[in-house]
């Protein structure tokens, strides 16, 4: 393991304020979207954050990259905290650290041309000298992810979902980072055009070093692009481990749960499975349930489970959880 | 098979004409279910599989849409041929539908046990109080605790796992003989995915319905499939038993999809092999086939005409002038 990891994130929290009422706004409580979580990327490695929608996976991105006001806790990314850093230095921090977003439709400006979307990092940043330079790198960071540069003057709709989400990774790639969030980048994608669009992000990883923090529900596709893989409930980690390790050998319940409800595109083994069904749904953010937030949907729960909250701690090496029941 | 098909759809031409022109969404496509069967219909967005479904079952809105062509048999009527009422009759109480997104295809504004009244009141001579027991039993099936008491509640107090259940008790209200879901699962998590999946195949077996799933996620048809239908730019390409398919798939286009997909139970061997390029626009009229420029084994043929769906072996039938083993043309074309 590298000495120096990258990222490290210590005991994030995030909570956002619930209002109520329409006019006399009073403060009733707090959406706790995410909960301690703790986690270090190393340089190069692609970290899997898992878990379902409103598990706060999303928020933990951006609250990493200052898009959302830390509540508590530490981020620190090449050397920088970002809860200490001031404007100047959280500007320098985002040439470094960049995202891919979800939805290539909501992401690009519909007005901007494709050249205006890529080339404005590099203005902001001071990346090129003259608006010779910056077109000419606009159009290699558009031959890089596979468009033709001579398509630079188009906009947004001219393009389809796979060739926007392209534009959107040239884009965060334009202020050369090291460090990229890609926040579902393939969800809102068919399936053809999945395979596409990761294959790029692996063979550009390759080609610049770069360190992503690949934030999925697709279970399958992590176990193909990720080192290693950390998984969220209720806005907090249960279980984090390399690959092979965590999809092999799950030890949280409620991992072991995820892990069996992916189907298989293999009908005979399909049939052969055991599927381990959970009861009911996501508990609300705003009254988590007690000690361990997972004990409500928890096929091997016990009473303790309801009043202590478990340690996420290292039961095999470098295999992370939090469960009473495993020591 | 020699039982009768329960539906039968020959040749259907499904189009939609708006101003920039005419999209050619279904382009002749002929399928079949039997009772007590699933067929999945797999394909990606644009492919042509929720028209299909929506023009059998006469939701095709007209204007912009036009079916030119086909016939599709049920029982011994032409559902196309038929008046408005005689389609009421049978839309909901025979043929039932689910719809991809719970959150948009409930009505917010009226509780659910209304929505659920309704269909029963409509098909059936039957009290209000009567249906509303039907409805809190419906309830109860699809594993919605406490049904009395929620069955004044507005769709917003339910969550998407809750609301696609919910659309459920809906459609199986009438006891229909074939349910048509199309991408009921989409919009969940996957382990809410999960207990949609097996609500659906319990119900089935208890009730003994066909059910045509439509879905993208080639993942899903293996657990839940008994045959697939392979849709592609508005054209079937390829239709088999579900262990076919997966052992032995003979379209580039299934071929190629299979490859793409990352598996949760291997461990990584390789790169994927992803499909390059995009799917063809509708707005041209096809010539040729139309998965061609995308295609690795392409031919001359594969330019001027499009192919036919053959048979492979029993059960088997692909639509491609390519045998992918050899890599040949197929002889005798």
């Amino acid at each position: 393991m590298d000495p120096e990891p990258l990222v490290i994130v210590e005991k994030l929290k995030k909570y956002f304020p619930v209002k109520k009422g329409l006019v006399f706004q009073k403060q009733s409580g707090f959406v706790k979207a995410v909960d301690e979580v703790s986690f270090e990327i190393c340089r190069g490695e692609t970290l899997g954050l898992v878990g379902e929608s409103g598990c706060g996976k999303t928020t933990v991105g951006r609250t990493m990259l200052g898009l959302y006001p830390i509540t508590e806790g530490k981020v620190v990314i090449e050397k920088l905290d970002i809860a200490k850093a001031d404007r100047n230095k959280l500007h320098r921090l985002r040439q470094k650290a960049q995202m891919i977003f979800q939805d290539p439709y909501a992401s690009l400006n519909p007005r901007w041309t494709v050249s205006a979307i890529i080339s404005e990092p590099i203005w902001v940043h001071h990346l090129a000298h003259s608006e010779k330079e910056k077109i000419e790198r606009v159009q290699e960071l558009m031959k890089l992810v596979g468009l033709s540069p001579r398509l630079i003057n188009r906009f947004p709709h001219e393009f389809s979902g796979g060739q926007r989400q392209r534009i959107g990774i040239a884009r965060a790639l334009a202020s050369q980072p090291e460090f990229i969030v890609c926040d579902e980048p393939i969800s809102a994608l068919d399936v053809s055009i999945q395979a596409q669009v990761v294959n790029l992000l692996e063979e550009l990883q390759d080609q610049f070093q770069l360190t992503y923090l690949f934030i999925a529900h697709d279970l399958s596709m992590v176990r193909h692009i990720c080192d290693r893989v950390a998984v969220m409930y209720l806005g907090t980690l249960v279980e984090s481990a390399d690959r092979d390790e965590l999809y092999e050998n799950p030890l949280h319940p409620y991992t072991k749960a995820l892990l069996s409800a992916v189907p298989i595109p293999d009908p005979k083994k399909d049939r052969m499975r055991h599927r381990i069904i959970l009861q009911g749904d996501v508990p609300s953010p705003i009254s988590p349930p007690s000690g361990c937030r997972f004990h409500t949907r928890c096929p091997m729960e016990k009473p303790h489970c309801g009043e202590l909250v478990p340690v996420f701690k290292e039961a095999a090496p470098r295999h992370w959880v939090a469960c009473h029941e495993i020591t | 098979m020699t039982k009768q098909p329960l539906l039968d759809v020959k040749n259907l031409v499904t189009e939609f004409i708006i101003p920039e022109g005419i999209v050619y969404a279904v382009n002749g496509i002929s399928f079949n279910v039997n009772p007590g069967e699933t067929l999945a219909v797999v394909g990606e967005s644009g492919c042509g599989k929720s028209v299909s479904m929506l023009s059998v079952m006469g939701l095709i809105p007209t204007p912009p849409g036009i079916i030119v062509d086909g016939e599709a048999i049920y029982g011994n009527k032409n559902l196309f041929k038929l008046a408005e009422e005689e389609m009421e009759q049978i839309r909901g109480k025979e043929i039932a539908m689910v719809f991809q997104d719970p959150m948009t295809s409930l009505n917010p504004v009226l509780t659910i046990g209304k929505q659920i009244t309704e269909a029963l009141i409509c098909h059936f001579d039957i009290t209000k109080n009567d249906a509303r027991d039907r409805a809190i039993s419906l309830l109860d099936m699809v594993g919605i605790p406490e049904a009395r008491n929620r069955l004044d509640d507005y769709p917003h107090q339910f969550s998407g796992g809750m609301r696609q259940r919910v659309m459920i008790a809906m459609a199986l209200a009438c006891d229909p003989h074939l349910l048509i879901a199309d991408e009921p699962t989409t919009a969940l998590d996957v382990t809410i995915q999960a207990q949609i999946v097996e609500l659906v195949l319990q119900l089935k077996r208890q009730k003994d319905m066909a059910v045509i799933w439509i879905t993208h996620d080639l993942g899903v048809v293996a657990g839940i499939a008994d045959r697939v239908n392979v849709m592609y730019a508005g054209y079937i390409v390829e239709e088999a038993l579900v262990d076919d398919l997966y052992e032995d798939p003979r379209h580039p286009y299934t071929c190629g999809l299979l490859g793409s997909l990352p598996r949760v139970d291997h461990r990584r061997e390789r790169k994927l092999c992803s499909i390059p390029g995009s799917p063809p626009s509708l707005l041209v009229k096809p010539v040729g086939c139309p998965f061609r420029p995308r295609c690795q084994y392409s031919k001359e043929i594969c330019q001027f005409e499009t192919p036919k769906l053959r048979e492979t072996s029993r059960g088997h039938h692909v639509a491609c002038w390519i045998d992918i083993q050899s890599g040949e043309q197929i002889s005798g074309s």
